[in-house]
């Protein structure tokens, strides 16, 4: 399913004292089954951008097409909710929203608002368990027993147990530990690669941008700078870090070996697998030359 | 939801009224609201107009707010305003239907009702807007020091009170997260019969509450581990200075009062 | 060179029932002006670690000494004067209603007079380079902003050791860069022993040594070198890979021979020089 930005702009409390625009006049997209992460330091605009793609936030201007319901502040309010399944989002620090006595219970919510029964939300739940990395056992288990990183795979399954067609993971891995982020993130990718989901990825890891994510929109100060693949974008490290972003560590090296050795890495490594291949050429080379 | 609050919140400036020590604003505060009831005819109605309007000019922010502080209790007050009307019985009738009997005491009854309601939010309004939480609980704590006599824990109330106030911002961030993460999750919050909104209102306050706790343990924590055991001993960084313009206010205020005694009827 | 915290022998139990102790017979020391990051998976007792050693956890068994004081009931108070301690959510430790009531807070705890406070949250203010945000109010403070309120109100209260209990983790990679600096500065000027517990690559490799736990007890001790020379073994221990870790891994893919001991960067570099010439 596509979601597409046209001239969107959003302001928070219009018309009051306090009125603050958010968004100006926005253009995006995001294409069906692709991997887009959505980049931009503290305050420029994401979380507003986020609260779109399902239509929690209607746009105060211009309009977002998610599939083939366009929404634009007129729109009413009845009806959005049939969106919300098709897009699930998983907020930062998604443990915040958990509540019931159960496991199986918390994750079935969701397919419940949706119309499943009990059982069939229970059956649902049951299902998604092992996909989260957690077992059948935690079914019954109280979800406020659990350890930190528990509770976070038990939020995530109850998003993805609303079956959407595009996630949206705003910050996913922000507080677990390295082993902790890395199986949530290949949880996602897994996701993504076998069951063609759209994911959307909002992060400060640049790594996992360059890692993951086959298309990227950098957002500043509420507009949209630039937006492609990341291999593109990467490559302008000086404007990135005058957006207060980085690059991906294995672009800074690659940067730093072109300057050292006179290398030309092309394309632009994104992964220390893909720096190393190019890396074995050239040094397969320099042997060569020394013939 | 959330957004639309506006009582209660603070507008920074550099007026005259920004500038008054909180104590003198808090005592006018309450002062005004004992004084009001003395007002009695049109006259009496006048000063205290003219005097909170005077006061509305100094604080230098915009009547638009004054009107929004109004707003959310218009139903109220005009509820009010018809018991009056319709309960006051008098002389002067000026239409009967039944039961129901408006006479020319009650409707002037009605008004002044009206404008006590609104001269008490006005004037409320003025110290909420100009004095920022925190001095307001420093006032307060001034003004209950007498207590501590008879043993009451005034330090420790105003601790509270300025903790509870400076988690209010984030206690809303919180509320609004998770709001959007049921709503994401299919819940429709305000829509439904009233079975359906009460229900509702589980999945987000289960979430709030153990939230609140664990912030509270958290925040508990760490002032231990900053050395607060209690008020004792305790110094205080804030210190309140009472000005001249205090004191002109403080006589502002005993005027208004002895008009109010000789104009009343 | 003295300790200034030595720590012998703790076992701990959250709960009597627990089979499992939060911590099983822990020791470790830190000497003067030492910086030591304690590594390890959530959940291996790091925290609970931290938490003993200004009691705000009392040791089932085991001997806590900070400064040359037993920890005791009636050391507790002058201990905490001693230990400063950020924690991890930014917003659960900021106290007062705006950024110098904050620093003010620890102060006012001591009874410290109003002359001299005044001057201290100046000072403290301005060594975390927060001065000119001395009126905000916390809402209007990014995460690394309230980190470093938290680390002044500390530098306000003159400590010799400060505890860093995963403050950084919650904060993004510009937070977690302008804290990190924060601490190296203060640490300087003030001569504190540090104890950070981390996840985070940069913040352990600035430490002098490294402790690794797991399951509450200490598994392991090093140097930051020693410790990241693991390679992917880093992430079952908690840590972070550092990138030439990563990048080595990949090259022995290709089936390029690097060597085993940990490279920095700029190490991994002169390697590669000297792979290139010898060719």
């Amino acid at each position: 399913m596509d979601i597409r930005f046209e001239e969107v702009g959003y302001t928070y409390q219009p018309g009051t004292p306090f009125q603050s625009r958010a968004l100006f006049d926005i253009n995006l997209s995001i294409k069906d089954s692709s991997f887009t992460a959505l980049v931009g330091h503290t305050g420029s605009g994401k979380s507003t951008v986020l609260q779109h793609l399902n239509a929690l936030k209607k746009p105060t201007s211009g309009q977002v097409t998610i599939g083939d319901r366009v929404i634009t502040n007129f729109s009413e309010d009845k009806g959005l909710k049939s969106l919300r399944k098709k897009v699930g989002i998983v907020f930062q620090f998604p443990e915040a929203q958990l509540f019931e006595e159960t496991v199986g219970k918390d994750i079935a919510f969701g397919p419940k608002n949706f119309g499943l029964t009990e059982e069939e939300g229970l059956a649902k739940a049951r299902e998604l368990l092992p996909l989260v990395g957690l077992d059948e056992s935690f079914m019954e288990r109280s979800p406020f027993d659990l350890s930190g990183g528990q509770m976070r795979r038990v939020a995530i399954a109850g998003v993805l147990a609303l079956e959407p067609e595009v996630l949206v993971l705003d910050e996913p891995t922000a507080g677990l530990d390295p082993q902790g982020r890395k199986d949530v993130m290949d949880m996602f990718y897994n996701l993504y690669k076998n069951q063609g989901l759209t994911v959307v990825l909002v992060t400060h890891q640049m790594d996992d941008v360059a890692t993951y994510a086959d298309h990227m929109i950098v957002l500043e100060k509420g507009t949209v700078m630039k937006e492609g693949h990341p291999r593109d974008l990467f490559k302008e490290a000086g404007w990135l870090s005058s957006m207060q972003l980085g690059v991906p560590s294995t672009v800074r090296f690659a940067h730093e070996l072109e300057e050292k050795f006179q290398w030309m890495f092309d394309p632009l490594p994104l992964t220390t697998d893909e720096l190393a291949e190019q890396m074995k050429e050239k040094l397969a080379d320099k042997a060569g030359e020394s013939l | 939801m959330m957004e639309k609050l506006i009582f209660g919140r603070y507008i920074p400036g550099h007026s005259f009224i920004h500038k008054l020590d909180p104590r003198s604003k808090l005592m006018g505060a309450i002062w005004f609201i004992i004084i009001i009831f003395l007002a009695n005819n049109w006259l009496t109605y006048l000063a205290l107009t003219v005097f909170v309007l005077t006061a509305v000019k100094l604080s230098e922010i915009n009547p638009k707010f004054f009107i929004n502080g109004v707003k959310p209790l218009i139903w109220l007050i005009l509820f009010t305003v018809i018991l009056q009307i319709l309960f006051t019985s008098g002389q002067t009738i000026w239409f009967r239907l039944g039961p129901v009997v408006i006479s020319q005491e009650g409707m002037l009854n009605g008004v002044f009702i009206f404008m006590r309601f609104v001269l008490i939010i006005f004037m409320s309004t003025i110290l909420t807007l100009t004095t920022m939480p925190l001095s307001l609980t420093d006032a307060i704590e001034f003004l209950l020091r007498p207590l501590n006599a008879v043993k009451v824990p005034v330090h420790e109330i105003a601790l509270m009170l300025s903790i509870a106030l400076r988690f209010v911002p984030t206690l809303m961030d919180e509320t609004e997260k998770i709001m959007n993460a049921q709503r994401a999750r299919g819940i429709d919050f305000g829509e439904g019969n009233i079975y359906q909104q009460m229900k509702s209102i589980v999945p987000l306050l289960i979430p709030l509450f153990v939230s609140s706790f664990n912030r509270a343990e958290e925040l508990a924590t760490a002032m231990e581990a900053r050395g607060y055991k209690g008020g004792e001993g305790r110094t205080k960084y804030r210190q309140l200075a009472w000005e001249n313009r205090d004191t002109i206010v403080m006589i502002a205020f005993g005027l208004l009062s002895v008009g109010l005694f000789l104009l009343r009827t | 060179m003295s300790e200034i915290i030595n720590v012998e022998n703790v076992t701990y139990r959250y709960d009597d029932e627990d089979q499992r102790a939060a911590l099983q017979d822990v020791s470790f020391s830190v000497t003067k002006g030492e910086w030591v990051a304690i590594i390890g998976p959530n959940g291996s007792g790091k925290s609970t670690l931290a938490k003993t050693i200004n009691g705000l956890i009392e040791p089932d068994n085991g001997d806590v000494t900070v400064g040359g004081l037993a920890l005791n009931e009636k050391n507790v108070w002058s201990i905490r004067e001693m230990v400063g301690m950020v924690f991890q959510n930014p917003d659960n430790q900021f106290v007062g209603s705006t950024v110098q009531d904050d620093v003010a807070f620890g102060l006012e705890n001591l009874g410290i007079p109003r002359e001299e406070m005044i001057e201290r949250v100046r000072d403290a203010l301005d060594k975390v380079n927060m001065l000119e945000y001395a009126e905000r109010e916390p809402a209007r403070l990014s995460g690394g902003q309230k980190q470093r309120v938290a680390i002044a109100g500390i530098v306000a209260l003159r400590p010799a050791i400060m505890i860093l209990d995963e403050a950084t983790s919650m904060l993004d990679p510009q937070g977690r860069e302008e804290v990190l600096r924060t601490v190296k500065e203060v640490k300087e000027q003030e001569n504190l022993s540090v104890l950070s517990i981390t996840h985070d690559i940069d913040e352990a490799a600035a430490a002098n040594r490294v402790l690794v736990m797991r399951d509450g007890q200490m598994i392991q001790e090093g140097t930051p070198e020693s410790i990241f020379s693991y390679g992917e073994k880093l992430i079952e221990m908690g840590l972070d890979l550092p990138f030439p870790e990563r990048l080595k891994a990949s090259l022995k893919k290709q089936g390029i021979d690097v060597p085993q001991d940990y490279l920095t960067e700029e190490g991994m570099v002169d390697w590669l020089w000297t792979y290139v010439s010898k060719k």
